[in-house]
């Protein structure tokens, strides 16, 4: 009895986690539209989802944004974190410092609020960004999903040996040819993990980009947060289950990707 | 490296935060003491220059106003307070899982591991919004209670305080469950081991050895949920009731249905010095603990 | 002279290849180095050996361009190494973690100094060949380093490092991630490799055992100074201060003041020892002036009955340690203090079987020990 108690515990744990989007994934199929009837298998909405404009240009903009902020995030993260791990101290190192760590604890109403307040004074001054749309969400998404990158990417230089780029250096390499030798190659799994993450906030993001679209870029968090919050919708169940479908695989596949092809050699 | 090739390197980083992240609370602090107009932007210039004279117009106005009307100071306190317990219960639900899964041998381990972190992947709105089907008064848990017959009418749940617990705790539990295993995982088996040898209990060694030991864990956690929770706006928007009060949603209505931009920014600045108080005072007291260690 | 010292000698007449002239390092407040005057010869193998923090690997940094002097010159092959960059220099550096490259095959990473060089195809294929095969890797140019075993990687590490076929490599604590036998093995390797190759070695270690093993010549440094240079077995026999003495092998260390000098020896009056000292020669230094007396431990005898020899001391035995080859002993000397003294087990059994609390003679002739400076 005693033995049990932990695993059981854990147990519920991860039933918690995990019986929301089993339901979710059940109710896409029902027939009926009451969450409380079950009115039979039926791949109905689905075929609603697909025929709904409003979700799929959502969608295509979503995407859109997701991929291009992602891949600004890593570039500029990278970055980010690459100054922050192997540069001596500089003068704004602490500021640096506080600027990319702040965005993961800064709730997102508040970073939603200041881009938008930003943009509107940029506007009024410069005349630049022209109204928002789907450039200022990218610039908003960007911005904070750079610090998420910068931390993946920071963790994977700090475990990196200094003396393998130093060992490259001494084999006659210049430092760009380290960078792209020796460096890139070792955080190469860090910046598609980051790509990833930086991909996923995007997509999932609905506060900040509330503030920061204009009329025609509504993104899919938007529109499904307008759909929802006027009660349950079945088509949604759908879309999410699509969802949990796209990630399900990209997970599996990436574990195949990723899993070392090799047996570590004793000695 | 050239000095050339390295200021770049620092610059560019450094330059976009600058402006699109340091900028921005720049202009927030500036907006909260303009006064609000009817106008495009909906705000006044905090100064004007009127026959070769600086005029300022600064109003702390908005600032007495949040608290004078006791609607923002509950909802501070409330979110602080919502903050708080689900920190807690988060806790509660995610250090048995992490203790299991530090215990796991390898293999599972890492399973389990992608387990908890695989529902972040997939949409958070979505995921909140499932609990909707699950809490609503003739939805799945109503339905699968009332058909054991433990409760004879459904269960008020939405809209009320512990969907928004339920919700939170649901969302945040990967954040807590992860640091906590990263700390117990570096748990050295010998200590409980000694532990035992020494006499005590399997409830001692945890109280008096595995707990104290997990405190960097616990705390690292709790900062990861307590601090998105106080600003949180999704959760309470889907899950709560219309006159729960918490921050972010009286941020959100008076941005976009009040359109004070003003009192708006205001909240958000005395927003932002609930939030930071709380990480300060832990970096000192982390630092004073490590500078005694 | 033995030929060991003849082939040095030959070496030692040559041009030094490397010359450091005041070279100094601070960080901060902390001085790391404090400058050094040394010149290393051409096919020379030399050791820096030092604890932790006595300024051996800061050095080793300065040589190879990770670090650049704050005060002093750096010579190498009569050119100047100011400003200099590490990938210009004609130096190599195997690492102490090796520092292979994860994602590169045993082939990749001896060939990569190569590629940076202007070499042809066929020219690196054929370099790296050799280069494996006089590490015995032949068959393990397709493996990544993570298939490779301890010894492995080293190997692949000194090809790699010897590629480019420096005018000097430098070792940092080549054998310390071995295991105490892969070691023994490793060093007399390391010693052929050298010998082959012709390129003056400059390796950097803490362990005593290695740096006598390997070197031509050791340098032994302490808190950013080199305090004593010379062949190995000078500076065991001949350490120059109550530092070397201490820090290379073990010794009993007295402190004495100089009393009545004869023609041939002098009588050192040891406080600690409540008695006097004899030693075999004259010594520079006024009567009654303080010095160090040190003897070692294996150079000292242990009887039953008094040998009437140059020193004699008796005591009784506190501790025994038996080592298999040899035997450590703490005798208590009636004056109190403690002697180390290790005797080699010859024989099986051990006629003398000294043994806990016996009396005993603890002898040594005038010419086993050595006078330092206090």
């Amino acid at each position: 009895m005693k033995r049990l108690a932990l695993p059981l515990m854990a147990f519920m744990g991860f039933a918690f986690l995990y019986l929301p989007i089993v339901s979710l994934i059940i109710y896409s199929f029902n027939e009926s539209k009451l969450v409380t009837v079950w009115g039979g298998f039926s791949t109905k909405w689905y075929v609603e989802l697909f025929k709904d404009p409003q979700i799929l240009g959502a969608a295509k903009i979503s995407l859109q944004i997701g991929v291009i902020s992602a891949t600004l995030a890593v570039v500029l993260g990278t970055l980010a974190a690459f100054v922050l791990v192997r540069f001596r101290r500089f003068r704004g190192k602490t500021l640096l410092t506080g600027m990319i760590t702040a965005p993961l604890v800064m709730p997102e109403v508040i970073t939603g609020l200041s881009l938008l307040l930003l943009f509107v004074a940029l506007e009024s001054t410069l005349g630049w960004p022209q109204g928002r749309d789907m450039m200022t969400i990218i610039i908003a998404h960007t911005t904070f999903c750079m610090a998420y990158v910068a931390v993946v990417v920071q963790s994977r230089l700090i475990d990196m040996d200094p003396s393998i780029e130093e060992a490259a250096l001494d084999l006659g390499a210049s430092p760009l040819r380290v960078f792209f030798d020796v460096i890139l190659p070792t955080i190469a799994p860090a910046l598609v993990s980051g790509w990833l993450l930086a991909f996923t906030l995007s997509l999932d993001d609905l506060v900040i980009a509330s503030f920061v679209s204009g009329p025609g870029s509504s993104t899919l968090p938007m529109v499904i947060f307008s759909k929802v919050r006027l009660g349950v919708s079945p088509d949604v169940n759908a879309l999410a289950t699509l969802m949990v479908l796209v990630v399900a695989i990209g997970i599996f596949l990436a574990a195949r990707l990723m899993r070392p092809s090799h047996t570590e050699v004793n000695e | 490296m050239k000095w050339s090739a390295r200021a770049l390197v620092i610059a560019v980083p450094m330059l976009w935060l600058l402006l699109f992240f340091l900028l921005p609370f720049l202009v927030v602090g500036k907006i909260s003491v303009s006064e609000a107009a009817i106008a495009r932007p909906p705000y006044l210039p905090i100064y004007e220059i009127e026959d070769g004279a600086l005029i300022l117009r600064i109003a702390y106005a908005n600032f007495t106003f949040l608290f004078e009307d006791p609607l923002y100071l509950a909802a501070y306190l409330n979110s602080l307070k919502i903050a708080a317990y689900s920190t807690l219960f988060s806790l509660i639900v995610a250090y048995p899982m992490a203790y299991y899964i530090a215990r796991c041998e390898a293999r599972k381990r890492n399973i389990l591991l992608m387990l908890v972190i695989l529902p972040f992947w997939t949409s958070f709105l979505l995921r909140v919004y499932a609990w909707i089907g699950i809490l609503k008064t003739n939805g799945i848990l109503n339905n699968m209670l009332l058909g054991v017959g433990i409760i004879d009418e459904p269960l008020v749940m939405m809209q009320t305080d512990f969907a928004v617990y339920v919700g939170v705790v649901y969302t945040y539990l990967p954040f807590m469950v992860l640091p906590l295993y990263t700390n117990l995982v570096k748990l050295d088996q010998s200590l409980l081991e000694a532990s035992a040898d020494l006499g005590a209990n399997p409830i001692v060694t945890f109280l008096k050895v595995t707990l104290p030991l997990s405190i960097p864990g616990i705390v690292a956690g709790s900062m990861l949920v307590f601090i998105p929770v106080v600003g949180e706006f999704v959760i309470p928007a889907l899950l709560g009731g219309p006159d729960q009060l918490m921050i972010g949603k009286v941020l959100w209505t008076e941005f976009f249905s009040n359109r004070d931009w003003p009192v708006a920014s205001a909240v958000a600045i005395v927003m932002l010095m609930v939030v930071v108080m709380p990480i300060m005072w832990l970096r000192n007291h982390t630092e004073r603990m490590e500078a005694a260690a | 002279m033995d030929k060991a010292k003849e082939a040095l000698r030959q070496k030692q007449s040559q041009a030094p290849i490397i010359q450091l002239k005041g070279v100094t390092k601070r960080f901060g407040a902390v001085t790391a180095v404090d400058h050094i005057d040394l010149d290393i010869y051409p096919g020379e193998l030399f050791c820096l050996l030092g604890g932790s923090g006595s300024g051996k690997s800061t050095l080793l940094r300065m040589l190879s361009g990770f670090e650049t002097p704050s005060e002093g010159q750096i010579i190498i092959d009569g050119v100047d190494m100011a400003g200099v960059e590490p990938y210009e220099r004609p130096v190599n550096m195997m690492f102490q973690s090796y520092a292979l490259f994860p994602h590169m095959t045993v082939f990749d990473n001896v060939a990569y100094g190569l590629r940076r060089m202007k070499f042809s195809k066929a020219e690196v294929h054929a370099q790296v060949a050799e280069l494996l095969h006089m590490v015995q890797l032949d068959d393990y140019a397709k493996r990544k380093p993570h298939q490779l075993s301890g010894g492995q990687r080293q190997r692949v590490a000194l090809a790699r490092a010897l590629a480019r076929r420096p005018k000097l490599l430098l070792l940092d604590e080549p054998l310390g991630a071995l295991d105490k036998k892969l070691r023994e093995e490793t060093q007399f390797e390391l010693v052929k490799i050298q010998e082959q190759s012709g390129v003056t070695f400059v390796v950097v270690t803490h362990d005593q055992e290695e740096a006598m093993t390997l070197a031509d010549r050791i340098g032994v440094m302490d808190r950013g100074r080199i305090v004593q240079i010379g062949e190995p077995r000078d500076i065991y026999e001949y350490p120059g201060s109550r530092f070397v003495a201490d820090f290379i092998g073990s010794v009993n260390l007295f402190d004495c003041s100089i009393g009545e000098e004869g023609e041939d020896f002098t009588i050192l009056d040891s406080e600690d020892l409540k008695g006097s000292i004899r030693v075999g020669h004259g010594i520079s230094g006024a009567p009654g002036s303080d010095v160090s007396y040190a003897i070692r431990p294996e150079k000292i005898a242990l009887n039953r009955d008094s040998e009437n020899a140059d020193n004699e001391f008796s005591g009784i035995i506190e501790d025994v340690a038996y080592m298999g080859n040899w035997s450590l002993y703490r005798v208590r000397l009636d004056c109190g203090c403690i002697l180390k003294v290790s005797q080699a087990n010859l024989k099986r059994q051990d006629q003398t079987n000294l043994t806990w609390d016996d009396r005993v003679f603890a002898s040594w002739s005038d010419t086993a020990g050595v006078v330092l400076p206090s």
